[in-house]
């Protein structure tokens, strides 16, 4: 690891001031991300500014929505009652996320801005246009089962790596931050960039600007869950992961929020989905239907061609299952 | 720097690379906490802050000035064995012994979870109140204390008998 200062940040703007523009600081929030990195040598920051004194608070909002201090840990957010009975979908996510040692140290701002588990991205034995711009990407002829089929360029097909995030889109959160140019707000969905040509640039985020809380609109409906299918039964990324919140009634679906987790280069908004769902009947072969309308650009390679069918099985078993429909 | 470790405040200075783990075996010389893979997926360095548990492999010393650390050396009591300690005895709870102090404070703290209500992503009902600690639970739970000799089944059958004992 390289050599660097260490500074805890007592609001917001002192956090800014330290952090500065000139890329040669980070944030840290528990680290369980950064450190690895940095052990890795990916990663090497001279000054770190500790952002994990900010604001953890989560609190209710008066439409019913809920602001998230970026600072709140994973476990906080899972645990929070509010969180447990209005957005299970959320909660769900989180708790299918990492281990129990690490939910209590991760933060909600870190998840957010956590970097992919590519192989490649952490072999520095190996090519990355992620780690080394125009250095050329491995993974593509590589052991690429655990790579994205949608969003991904000759460039990059690295997935991103949170559950949390996936559950965030699907319930349009909006990201709330603090930059040298004052405060912003970003929904989640627009937050990760597609790599295209440049998989380094990751984000919307300017230099310096600090995520400061997360905030949620009311859900459409408490019907909503999270399932994430993976190669062990726990602590294991996603092959292939769900978030849905479906409001059906009187037997067709009035609205959806989906989103996909495992197969995509950022957090997936499902909006192809959704959109052949609206006004349809609450059946498996309308949620087929959508399920293919989604994948239908999807791209394999040669060792994750079987997520194609996945993610559609696995779309149309939490639709049938918050739907109540029998398969 | 302050620290306190196993209820002793400890004054410390050091680089700030350095992780608590190094930071316990390495400067304090407690060596209970192991260094498994040094990336937070094994569980081996698991430590109690202010009682919840962390892999101190991924925590930087520095960020950790003033909290309460426990650690496997600061389960027992006076010479007495944590009960958990002797249930792992009991049950065969380990055959090398390696993974056995983060799987020691892990379960500690996930106990503690439990009692706290909170929920694992195999509960049914998030929003329940009294979760049934049963078998599929403690394995989810304990997920992220791996155990290459294979001790699983005597891990949870250590932890079951300790907590079906609690007052």
């Amino acid at each position: 690891m390289k050599p660097f200062t260490y500074e805890r940040a007592r609001d917001p703007n002192e956090a800014l001031r330290l952090v500065g523009t000139d890329g040669g600081a980070k944030y840290l929030g528990g680290g369980t991300n950064l450190v690895d990195l940095m052990r890795e040598r990916i990663e090497a920051p001279e000054r770190l500014v500790d952002v994990t004194r900010l604001s953890t608070e989560i609190e209710g909002k008066p439409d019913g929505g809920l602001v998230i201090g970026a600072a709140a840990t994973n476990t906080a957010l899972a645990a929070h009652r509010a969180i447990r009975e209005q957005y299970p979908m959320l909660a769900r996510a989180v708790l299918a996320g990492a281990s129990a040692q690490i939910r209590n140290m991760a933060t909600v701002g870190g998840n957010v801005l956590q970097r992919t588990r590519c192989i490649y991205f952490y072999d520095e034995a190996s090519r990355c246009n992620k780690r080394e711009p125009g250095a050329g990407c491995d993974a593509l002829d590589g052991f690429n089962r655990m790579h994205a089929i949608l969003g991904a360029s000759s460039a990059c097909i690295a997935t991103h790596p949170s559950d949390m995030c996936v559950a965030l889109v699907a319930l349009d959160a909006v990201v709330h931050t603090l930059g040298v140019e004052g405060e912003r707000s970003i929904p989640l969905v627009d937050l990760h960039r597609l790599p295209a040509g440049r998989p380094d640039i990751e984000t919307e985020l300017k230099p310096g600007e600090l995520i400061t809380k997360i905030e949620l609109p009311p859900p459409l409906t408490k019907r909503s869950t999270y399932r994430k299918v993976r190669d062990r039964a726990s602590y294991a990324f996603a092959l292939v992961s769900v978030a849905a919140e479906v409001d059906v009634t009187n037997g067709k679906v009035r609205d959806a929020r989906l989103a996909l987790g495992g197969v995509a280069t950022k957090p997936w908004r499902a909006w192809k989905a959704e959109e052949a769902l609206r006004g349809q009947a609450a059946t498996e072969p309308s949620f087929r239907a959508a399920a293919e309308a989604e994948l239908v650009e999807a791209a394999g390679l040669r060792h994750n061609e079987f997520k194609i069918e996945l993610a559609k099985r696995t779309l149309v078993a939490v639709l049938c299952e918050l739907a109540g429909v029998a398969t | 720097m302050d620290i306190i470790i196993n209820g002793r405040t400890i004054e410390f200075s050091v680089d700030p690379r350095t992780s608590l783990l190094d930071l316990l075996r390495d400067h304090l010389g407690l060596t209970g906490s192991k260094k498994g893979c040094n990336q937070g997926a094994c569980g081996a360095c698991t430590v109690l802050v202010d009682g919840e548990r962390i892999n101190s492999c991924l925590a930087l010393a520095v960020q950790y000035q003033g909290r309460k650390i426990t650690t496997v050396e600061g389960l027992a009591r006076n010479g007495d064995l944590h009960s958990l300690q002797r249930a792992f005895i009991e049950h065969d709870g380990f055959q090398c012994g390696y993974c056995t102090p983060g799987q020691l404070c892990s379960a500690v703290a996930m106990v503690d979870e439990w009692e706290r209500g909170l929920p694992s992503v195999v509960t049914q009902e998030l929003a329940a109140q009294g979760i049934a600690l049963d078998r599929d639970e403690i394995r989810e739970r304990m997920s992220g204390n791996l155990c290459r000799c294979g001790a699983y089944n005597g891990i949870v059958e250590a932890i079951t008998a300790t907590f079906e004992n609690l007052p």
